[in-house]
């Protein structure tokens, strides 16, 4: 008992953490979101301007810089070009510091830019590049860049190491809405349900089929929290009760589970079609800075419901009778059931609360990227990984385990090349099974 | 299509190349699975190992020979790595971690990061033109069967001729381990692992020697399958195989000899007569839908096979694979 209020207390700790993440972070640095464009870019238009007529064949460009937070153009400074090693051009720039170097037709050319013409405060990014030698002209002109100040691509602010982290949270929030179901199920009967991929997936294609049906969205998402739950209670009573009744070793039920989520899976792909889609509600959403942080509307939005949502689950788990019921029958079914609680209904009632949970996060996954067949199948790992790094059957620590996988997933991405993120999520899951096989809040005596 | 053609091309579906690729496969996952009790669900790991092995030897000039040592030489580590610290595990949470290795194999061969290795997204391809896989074809060139759809050509001959030669040598050496004091205490294990380790016996060393043996099956099936194939890329060695190869195997018969290799001929026998019947009577019927279809069919049929039939074609019911812990 002291154990299940400890990680209660712990999950609270983490959610308010998470929603206290927001206004602290915001808190801590005031400046508002950078802008990608440095004022520095140049197209043929301006090119045509600068000229004050029309280019002929000729490779052209703009020496600019940016000092002290303001583009600034290299006056003076000489470029020649030249072919197969023979000089054709040569112009030194004016004050706007366009050049247009002429040239005799089309062909590759190389273009020097001599560094020491160079007014003061002005370098070139890489002192190698100030020959471009490979210049090809095929459509009678060519635009030639010299990169131009120090190299600022690559490096990350503190708003980016911020909005990543708290996009990891916004994904460990959505997975462990999704995940808790899975570690219900497995808590209350011992199943390690695959085929809750799929749940994922069809409380996602519902809403999917709501909106387009003109509800809107978020009525579409309690819409399919409903079918989730209708689909949880059929999954229970059509099969896995029956398959309880026979006596069917868990392993083989796995098996089984596997078996419904390959066909669920693929009939879905004929019926709903191989293409993903994107909600409506997913359109339009624009970066918006909150403090550091640069997040969508809909990004606040999938945090508060699954705050709300997992707030909801914990005060039916702590705080209600069925909670102590669903509770006890995870502990001892058989002592569950002498005590006169009715497993089998409790047992629906969990698979009802799983397929609701799982809808819910399936919406709110796919509002994020987009619906498809396959989504929940993606994310099952991601589920295991966050059910089992908790404790396997623990559902605060399924929470816990989603929002640490999130942002370890996102936030690895800074360090490590994007392709290992999911990498490192399924690494996170093997060396914990390794080394903790009880998961973070898990409790040692359960495993062997 | 005639139904008479359709009805050919299953049969030729059942003792083709895939059949025995998929034969081969199984034998070994039978080992883990059917003989062991090991919930091994990330058998595609093990064939991705010998698949690249086999096309990192195309790519840097090594022979065929160097290309199956490489493929079962990273197939025996890979068991060694994932099984020494994994074997201890419960069923089900070794079923987590080896799935979960299996995809960590995939997707950083598909990474861009391996791409100098293994080829990216964009694979290895003219492998076996490289490893001059049928340059030695002793089948002369032509078509050989009966009718006008029950055909090979001498390619595929040359193919089948290794993958059933290395399906007889798997099995063979199964019917002998299995017979072997060796292949009891395996089966002990499966029974009943408390008591196997209460009579002395080394469970996990055993549990190894089984996952290395039937990894190492694994890895010469997928080495097979992308010599045929002639390329490989990540996209192959999915968990849907791994879930494939355990309809072959419970299919046929978990825990038996010929299991696999019955289990595979009827795996594809059935699935080429669904593709023949849907495109038959369904004219417009695309390539993805019919392979949905033919997957959606596997599930239903994984699901129907265990829970009514779970010794399959060849096991009895009192040897099958109840509840492996």
């Amino acid at each position: 008992m002291t154990d299940h209020r400890r990680s209660s207390w712990l999950l609270l700790a983490l959610v308010a953490l998470a929603i206290l993440t927001v206004p602290a972070a915001a808190w801590a640095q005031g400046a508002p979101g950078k802008t990608t464009a440095t004022g520095c870019e140049f197209n043929k238009r301006q090119a045509i301007e600068a000229n004050g007529g029309p280019l002929g064949k000729a490779i052209w460009g703009r020496l600019c810089q940016v000092i002290d937070g303001k583009p600034t153009m290299a006056e003076g400074a000489r470029l020649t070009a030249s072919q197969d090693g023979e000089q054709v051009a040569a112009v030194t720039t004016g004050p706007d510091g366009v050049f247009v170097l002429p040239i005799p037709g089309n062909g590759t050319f190389a273009v020097v830019l001599d560094p020491a013409t160079l007014p003061k405060g002005f370098s070139l990014t890489s002192a190698k590049e100030s020959t471009l030698g490979q210049v090809s002209v095929q459509l009678g002109d060519q635009q030639a860049t010299f990169r131009l100040g120090a190299d600022t691509r690559g490096t990350r602010t503190f708003s980016d190491y911020a909005t990543t982290a708290v996009k990891g949270l916004r994904i460990g929030l959505v997975l462990a809405v999704a995940a808790v179901g899975l570690s219900l199920v497995y808590g209350v009967t011992g199943l390690v349900n695959f085929a809750h991929a799929e749940l994922v997936t069809l409380g996602a294609i519902t809403a999917y089929v709501a909106t387009k049906a003109g509800i809107p969205f978020w009525l579409a998402l309690p819409v399919a929290a409903a079918v989730g739950a209708g689909l949880g209670w059929g999954n229970e009573v059509l099969l896995w009760r029956p398959l309880r009744k026979r006596r069917m070793g868990l392993l083989s039920m796995m098996v089984v589970s596997i078996g419904l989520g390959i066909a669920v899976r693929n009939m879905l792909q004929v019926l709903f079609g191989p293409d993903g889609r994107r909600y409506q509600a997913a359109t339009g959403q624009v970066d918006r800075a909150y403090g550091p942080l640069r997040l969508t509307t809909n990004d606040l939005l999938i945090m508060l419901t699954c705050t709300l949502v997992l707030l909801a689950m914990t005060y039916l788990l702590r705080r209600t009778r069925i909670g102590t019921a669903i509770r006890a029958v995870a502990d001892n079914p058989d002592l569950a059931a002498s005590s006169g609680i009715a497993v089998d209904r409790i047992i629906s009632i969990v698979w009802m609360l799983a397929g609701a949970l799982a809808a819910i996060g399936g919406v709110l996954y796919a509002l994020t990227l987009n619906v498809k067949f396959d989504m929940g199948s993606i994310i099952l790992l991601f589920l295991f990984a966050s059910v089992v790094l908790g404790g396997l059957g623990n559902a605060y620590g399924a929470v816990l385990g989603a929002i640490v996988l999130g942002v370890v997933q996102e936030t690895s991405g800074l360090l490590i090349d994007t392709a290992y993120k999911y990498v490192v999520a399924l690494g996170v899951l093997i060396i914990v099974l390794l080394i903790r096989p009880q998961g973070i809040l898990g409790q040692p005596e359960r495993f062997g | 299509m005639s139904w008479l053609s359709i009805l050919a091309l299953s049969l030729q579906a059942a003792v083709g190349f895939q059949a025995a690729s998929y034969a081969l496969a199984a034998t070994g996952l039978n080992v883990h699975f059917g003989y062991t009790g090991l919930s091994n669900f990330g058998h595609a790991g093990f064939l991705l190992v010998g698949a690249y092995g086999m096309g990192i030897a195309a790519d840097q000039g090594w022979g065929l020979g160097a290309g199956l040592a490489l493929g079962i030489g990273a197939a025996v580590v890979l068991g060694l790595l994932l099984g020494i610290p994994t074997l201890r595990l419960r069923g089900d949470y070794l079923a987590v971690v080896t799935i979960a290795a299996a995809e960590i194999l995939r997707l950083v061969a598909n990474a861009r990061p391996s791409e100098p290795l293994t080829g990216g997204s964009h694979g290895i391809t003219g492998l076996s033109a490289r490893l001059g896989f049928f340059d030695h074809n002793v089948v002369p060139s032509g078509t050989y069967g009966v009718g006008d759809s029950f055909l090979f050509s001498s390619r595929q001959l040359w193919a089948m001729l290794w993958c059933w030669g290395l399906v007889a040598v798997a099995t063979l050496v199964v019917h002998l381990l299995a017979r072997s004091p060796w292949g009891r205490v395996l089966k002990a294990i499966r029974e009943d692992e408390d008591a196997a380790r209460a009579l002395g016996k080394n469970v996990v060393a055993y549990k190894l020697q089984s996952f290395v043996l039937g990894g190492l099956f694994g890895a010469l099936a997928g080495a097979m399958i992308v010599l045929e194939a002639g390329n490989v890329s990540a996209g192959t060695w999915v968990a849907t195989l791994t879930f494939a190869l355990y309809t072959v195997v419970i299919l046929g018969g978990t825990g038996t000899v010929l299991g696999p290799v019955v289990g595979a001929a009827v795996y594809w026998f059935i699935l080429r007569l669904v593709e023949g019947i849907l495109t038959n009577l369904w004219f417009d019927i695309d390539s993805s839908t019919v392979g949905a279809v033919r997957l959606a069919l596997m599930g239903v049929g994984l699901m129907l096979l265990m829970i009514f039939r779970p010794q399959g074609i060849l096991g009895s019911r009192k040897e099958m694979l109840a509840d492996a812990r």
